[in-house]
């Protein structure tokens, strides 16, 4: 027969106290996972949502990111008449990228970040069509103009409709501001290349990168056989998806190795508070449980019961600290990308499987901290716990 | 102390508890001082930067580059005692896996502006001899396993079509001020330059110089800026601590963050400590009745209850402090590449151990009060 779970509500209300600490223990483990996961998370998202699956990025050969990479407009010209590549009437889709970082300061301490430039073709919101002009225009070919992605908007200063930025030595006039759905082209300053590498003094038959669209996604393979055995081109293709994906490996890698780190020592640490109250509880209710056992409950149903009142306890825990860190969800924050040494803005993104995940944990938590105290109050023989007075 | 007996036989009654509560003190401090060892990591290019240095790069943006001819003008200024230039070289070693930071050095100047690296003298000397030479950390030497002689392919696509450059491994480099970086890869300038194409060739990434007076600092980085405005290649010097900040900064909120953690493991652990010292101090109660009703005097009461939470904070705060000596070193091993280099200073351990009997002195005050305060007929009348 087994305890009426209303006993364990009882309980958990005549000791609310060391309950509350549990809780509270609990909450603040689950808090500091589900924030850790939903950061990495955030910055993963990011820069995967750069990516297009039906894009591609041609950079040189060897090349670990677009900084580090070159390819020449000759190269460029080559790519044009690949197959695979779709066309519009003005042309194929092909944008050959400048990709260099420029100080530009914070808006939040005023001091210089290193913002990622692109110089784009004029097309180039054609091919990257997640990205659109909320506010203003696209730039003009041959002027100096740029656009700003949302996010290097309001993050750096200077870089609102109608104001001028000085990049190397120039003056461009900000004509538009895109918003690339939340991807790293949001922290990005975009303008014309050929102009961009003039204005850096840079060899201007010379970009980092060239981005197509193609005609489906399964015409990858199609484009990637006439690149590789074109003997003119010394390039590397990836689908543009895999690149930001690799991107992000470093920087997830690190906030989850820590994030996880934390969260498993503090885990240690809550699973000790929670085994202290329940082992409290136990012996403070020695005879109670004698008196039950008296009455005719059997070991399993008194172990069964404070397990509940430990799950119980760690379901609060855990709906408590997710319910603490939601407001996270969407906020913006700052972090260098080690692969381009530039800065990029991202949000915390808090999914449906990170909760369930935090919930899981407290779970898990609350069997471990719960199950020994359990068995301990089931163990004791009926005769002396009674006689304890 | 007379009355070490009764704190001792009281600490040991529930002893699956006192270790709970040790272990709960261990716990957060590992956590505390593993918190403080990551922060301190992400700034530390601020703290071991030298005062008496300025860097000197482009004002254009990171990547761009300096003429070489800089260094004789940067070097005649008055106040200036050496200056040396670096470029960033960015190949890998077998795999991306395995990054680690390559320079390409000017070995003349190198050691008289960056005295803190330390590299015997013969080494350095088998160093200058070879073009194709090499010197690295010792962190970085351990982690490839390398040895004197060894040859070591880089590759690299940042300079002309990707090739893998060959190098001699001539030394190995010690930092002399604690956490300073061990993991650097350095190679000649000469042979970089010659090995480059046109347009890098004659061209330096940054310069570093090293001032006479640190007080001259501001003077210095004004006169050169100023020898260099309006030309096509404009600098934009300023102080090593200041250009490693630019860095930090950038992390943004990530030192906000560890903060934020480090302050919610405080508050949990101070409740699950004083939630245990509150249960244990009201199942004795009778007891601390029977020694008041014997004439112990309300403070010694308060005494008992706070050395014992002491004395478990000491406990657990040694224990959690030292299980984080131990595993600092394996977790920068584990992280290696990703964070710089992971240092538990003396700093960070006295903070610590300072925390942890703050929260002991904390967990114990408020049930001793109340126990201090109880009138002892009420406390006997409940056996």
């Amino acid at each position: 027969m087994a305890i009426p779970v209303v006993y364990n509500f009882r309980s958990v209300k005549a000791r609310w106290t060391s309950a509350i600490v549990a809780v509270l223990g609990i909450a603040g483990t689950v808090g500091v996972f589900i924030a850790m996961l939903s950061l990495a998370q955030g910055f993963k998202a990011t820069l995967v949502a750069s990516g297009s699956y039906d894009n591609a990025l041609v950079m040189r050969a060897g090349a670990t990111s677009e900084m580090t990479g070159s390819v020449s407009l000759e190269s460029s010209k080559i790519l044009q008449d690949a197959p695979g590549i779709a066309r519009t009437a003005a042309g194929p889709m092909i944008t050959t990228e400048a990709v260099l970082i420029a100080p530009i300061p914070l808006v939040s301490t005023g001091s210089d970040a290193n913002v990622q430039v692109r110089g784009v073709s004029p097309n180039v919101l054609e091919i990257r069509s997640t990205a659109k002009i909320v506010q203003g225009r696209m730039f003009r070919p041959g002027l100096y103009e740029v656009v700003v992605g949302k996010n290097a908007n309001t993050s750096y200063k200077g870089l609102t409709l109608g104001n001028t930025l000085t990049m190397g030595g120039t003056n461009w006039n900000v004509v538009g501001v895109f918003d690339a759905g939340g991807s790293s082209f949001d922290s990005e300053v975009w303008c014309d290349a050929h102009l961009l590498n003039g204005a850096f003094k840079r060899p201007e038959d010379n970009f980092q990168s060239v981005t197509v669209h193609l005609s489906s996604p399964a015409a990858y393979e199609q484009f990637k056989d006439f690149v590789t055995a074109d003997p003119r081109l010394n390039v590397d293709v990836t689908r543009e998806i895999d690149y930001y994906a690799k991107q992000s490996t470093r920087m997830t890698q690190l906030i989850t190795i820590l994030g996880g780190l934390v969260a498993a020592v503090m885990a240690i640490g809550a699973i000790f508070g929670a085994l202290n109250t329940m082992y409290s509880a136990v012996a403070e209710r020695g005879r109670e449980i004698a008196t039950m056992r008296a009455l005719g409950f059997g070991a399993a149903a008194v172990v069964i019961s404070f397990l509940i009142e430990a799950l119980l306890i760690s379901f609060v825990g855990g709906a408590l600290g997710a319910a603490a860190v939601l407001p996270l969800n969407g906020f913006t924050t700052g972090a260098m990308n080690w692969q381009t040494f530039s800065h990029m803005e991202f949000a915390f993104q808090i999914t449906p499987v990170l909760l369930l995940s935090g919930l899981i944990f407290a779970l898990v938590m609350g069997v471990l901290g719960g199950l020994p105290p359990a068995v301990r109050a089931a163990q004791r023989p009926v005769a002396t716990a009674l006689r304890e007075l | 102390m007379k009355f070490s007996g009764l704190i001792f036989a009281n600490l040991f009654r529930k002893k699956v508890r006192l270790l709970l509560t040790i272990g709960s003190f261990a716990v957060a401090l590992f956590l505390f001082a593993f918190l403080a060892v990551v922060k301190s990591a992400f700034s530390r290019g601020t703290e071991v930067a030298g005062a008496d240095r300025l860097v000197i790069a482009s004002r254009v943006g990171l990547m761009q580059t300096l003429p070489i001819s800089y260094d004789d003008k940067i070097a005649a200024i008055p106040g200036v005692k050496a200056v040396t230039h670096n470029h960033w070289f960015g190949g890998v070693y077998q795999d991306e896996k395995n990054f680690f930071v390559q320079f390409v050095i000017d070995p003349e100047n190198m050691r008289k502006v960056m005295n803190e690296f330390v590299v015997p003298d013969d080494q350095w000397a088998n160093f200058e001899k070879d073009r194709q030479g090499a010197v690295v950390g010792v962190k970085t030497a351990k982690r490839f396993g390398w040895k004197i002689g060894d040859r070591i392919p880089i590759k690299n696509s940042l300079y002309g079509p990707t090739k893998t450059w060959e190098f001699n491994l001539d030394g190995i480099y010690h930092n002399d001020r604690p956490g300073g970086d061990e993991n650097q890869f350095w190679i000649q300038w000469k042979y970089f330059d010659e090995n480059v194409p046109a347009g890098v060739k004659s061209t330096a990434g940054w310069y570093v110089l090293k001032l006479d007076n640190p007080d001259d600092a501001a003077r210095v980085a004004k006169s050169i800026d100023n020898m260099f405005a309006n030309s096509t290649y404009e600098t934009k010097t300023e102080t090593e601590s200041a250009f490693a900040a630019g860095f930090v900064k950038q992390f943004g909120n990530i030192e906000f963050l560890i903060e934020s953690i480090g302050m919610v493991v405080f508050f949990t652990l101070l409740l699950v400590t004083g939630n245990t010292m509150a249960i244990s101090v009201r199942e004795r109660i009778s007891e601390l009745g029977v020694l008041k009703a014997i004439g112990y005097s309300d403070r010694s009461v308060l005494f008992f209850v706070l050395a014992e939470s002491l004395v478990i904070a000491l406990i657990g705060g040694v224990l959690g402090l030292g299980l984080a000596l131990v595993a600092v070193p394996v977790l920068g091993a584990a992280l290696n590449g990703l964070l710089p280099s992971l240092v538990l200073s003396p700093a960070i351990l006295s903070l610590g151990l300072l925390v942890a009997l703050l929260v002991g002195g904390i967990s114990g005050l408020l049930p001793g009060i109340g126990a201090m305060r109880m009138r002892v007929v009420n406390a006997l009348r409940r056996v």
